[in-house]
């Protein structure tokens, strides 16, 4: 029997075949906390009696949530963090350098076949890089942290497979948006879910992480999608681990699959306030919207500012529009290509790379009653800091045109 | 800890981390007893104010689902609940929950026939939930989890043993 692209990486890891739910310990290659676990983590390492983190080029801590910091209480659990980074001599990306997950794979800290820990639960996004990567807690981070293992169920495994051309105003994010309404919040808990198809392997590392990034809105371990050379290309010159090129056998055992005719797509929202409540744009055309949000580790990247670019230059958003690039490094790409001065021109309010307003912590916490459309991952009742606001998921192409018009609008193509 | 009795809380499906513990709070402080003065407040603004140490939370699928914070465990037990019992939980959750010392089964069957309110009592070590009089088996903990959680949670566990009950695998 093959293996699956999950149990392939394990199997690299432990030198046989893993059985699905059988307990394994596996070496971890990255592990990273940020501003929201870390202090916890270092609460719990500091109570263990921990004293050295188990390699310094594995450990990493990121500023990215609440970035910078706005209020005293932030500050301080800040502070704690670059005082434990100094002490223990490992790498910290402060305010500014953007949110831990698109920082993790441009720093060269994820490869194909690597394990990855995050204290965030959207560290599957790495799995977009064919790594065995996974959201876990604060403590478990100081477990990781103290001895560089860490204990993991074998998940089996869901594939979604999807073929054919997308439609011109249909991205990533509405595909993954429409299997998350099929499988729904909790239909993929304890596995890892495959992406793959013709379709999957058209699309861009960018749009490819979107997907990978939302596997936990579904329940997933960790979501994956093979290596090519897609991913060499993007890993040149950032990673110096030596790796192969990763997929699932062809007769890779899956416990479900859903299959999804790409054409057949149009553009969905998730709508309050839950993930898996996902309807079509259409259902909803013409409602008022009061704020965009473009930006997040799930589209935040250089190809959905563009997009969004596309759609403003030269004109005017009629809603209030916040744009936050992922990191630094998209920042600058974007400033370079004239992105930043077209969504500025059109009257987006540009913000600091990191989470921004998607946490509900600072940068845009929407009023009672209002209603957000957001690129983001999650519209859980409070998520965006107001449970009486109404936050509504889309692909950055439906954020840009509804921005542009006020209301939820169906996009035109790219 | 192998027998806990307590006054049930009733919850629905999917009560996310953020109901738990929105987001707002967690990055401003790690003073647990702070927080737990905002415990399930997205669910139930009264709950953290009228919990009573002991209480058991019975809640529907996909309980703590959303974000990996591990103050949405933390809060919860620092409330005064001795246990969570659920149709399912986010595994995130089910991970933090053990390694912060609090006791969650995933037991299907009971938690549509138990009552907000009534008394329920949990034996962890032979499986079972009593509710109404009725006896209901739970697929028992795995033993390293229960190791864990009888030493206290994950960092008690190191302090007593030196190393992790999983390491020796």
């Amino acid at each position: 029997m093959g293996m699956t692209l999950a149990e392939k990486i394990i199997s690299g890891k432990i030198g046989r075949e893993p059985a699905p739910g059988e307990i394994v310990v596996l070496p971890i290659d990255a592990a990273m906390a940020h501003d929201g676990t870390a202090p916890l983590m270092i609460k719990s390492f500091e109570e263990m009696g921990a004293k050295s983190v188990w390699d310094k080029q594995k450990a990493i801590f990121v500023i990215d949530h609440i970035s910078p910091s706005s209020n005293e209480g932030t500050s301080v659990l800040h502070k704690m963090m670059r005082d434990f980074a100094r002490r223990h001599g490992i790498t910290l990306y402060d305010v500014g350098s953007g949110i831990c997950h698109q920082l993790l794979p441009e720093k060269g800290y994820v490869f194909p076949g690597g394990v990855v820990v995050g204290a965030d639960s959207h560290t599957c996004t790495h799995g977009a890089f064919a790594a065995f990567s996974t959201g876990i807690g604060s403590t478990d981070m100081a477990a990781v942290f103290a001895s560089g293992k860490l204990w993991f169920k074998v998940p089996e495994t869901l594939r979604v497979n999807i073929t054919g051309q997308f439609r011109k105003n249909v991205m990533s994010k509405d595909a993954i948006l429409f299997a998350i309404g099929e499988i729904g919040a909790d239909g993929a808990t304890y596995k890892a879910v495959e992406f793959t198809g013709d379709s999957v392997v058209g699309m861009t590392m960018d749009s490819r992480m979107t997907m990978t990034n939302m596997a936990i809105e579904m329940g997933g371990k960790t979501g994956l999608i093979a290596s090519d050379a897609k991913t060499r290309q993007f890993l040149k010159g950032r990673t110096r681990a030596c790796f192969v090129e990763l997929e699932a056998d062809r007769d890779a055992p899956y416990s479900d699959e859903l299959e999804i005719e790409a054409a057949k797509l149009e553009p969905m929202l998730s709508c309050p306030h839950q993930v898996d409540n996902v309807k079509p744009v259409s259902d909803m055309e013409g409602k008022e919207v009061d704020q965009v949000f473009i930006g997040s580790c799930t589209n935040g990247r250089v190809e959905d500012l563009r997009i969004a670019a596309k759609v403003l230059a030269g004109k005017r958003v009629k809603a209030r529009t916040i744009v936050m690039p992922a990191s630094r490094e998209v920042l600058l790409d974007c400033l370079r290509e004239g992105i930043v001065e077209d969504l500025v021109r059109a009257g987006c309010a540009l913000g600091v790379p990191g989470c921004g307003p998607c946490v509900g912590g600072h940068h845009g916490i929407p009023s009672n009653g209002e209603v957000v459309i957001s690129t983001t991952n999650r519209n859980f009742r409070g998520r965006m800091g107001n449970a009486e606001s109404d936050v509504y998921l889309a692909s950055p192409l439906t954020a840009a045109h509804s921005a542009l018009n006020g209301k939820f609008t169906v996009p035109g193509g790219i | 800890m192998r027998t806990i009795k307590g006054k049930v809380w009733k919850f629905g499906n999917d009560i996310s981390t953020d109901l738990i513990i929105p987001g707002k709070y967690k990055f401003k402080t790690i003073d647990f007893n702070e927080l737990a003065r905002h415990a399930m407040e997205g669910a139930d603004p009264n709950f953290a104010s009228r919990v009573s140490k002991g209480d058991i939370i019975v809640a529907g699928t996909n309980f703590g689902c959303g974000s990996s914070r591990e103050q949405a465990p933390v809060v919860i037990k620092h409330s005064g609940v001795s246990a969570v019992v659920a149709k399912s939980f986010a595994r995130i959750f089910y991970r933090n929950a053990f390694n912060v010392g609090l006791p969650v089964i995933e037991c299907p069957e009971v938690v549509d026939s138990i009552r907000e309110g009534e008394e329920v009592e949990i034996s962890l070590a032979d499986g079972k939930i009593t509710a109404g009089g009725k006896s209901y088996a739970f697929r028992p903990i795995p033993p390293f989890l229960m190791t864990i959680l009888e030493d206290g949670g994950l960092v008690e566990h190191f302090k007593k043993r030196g190393g992790f009950v999983w390491e020796g695998r």
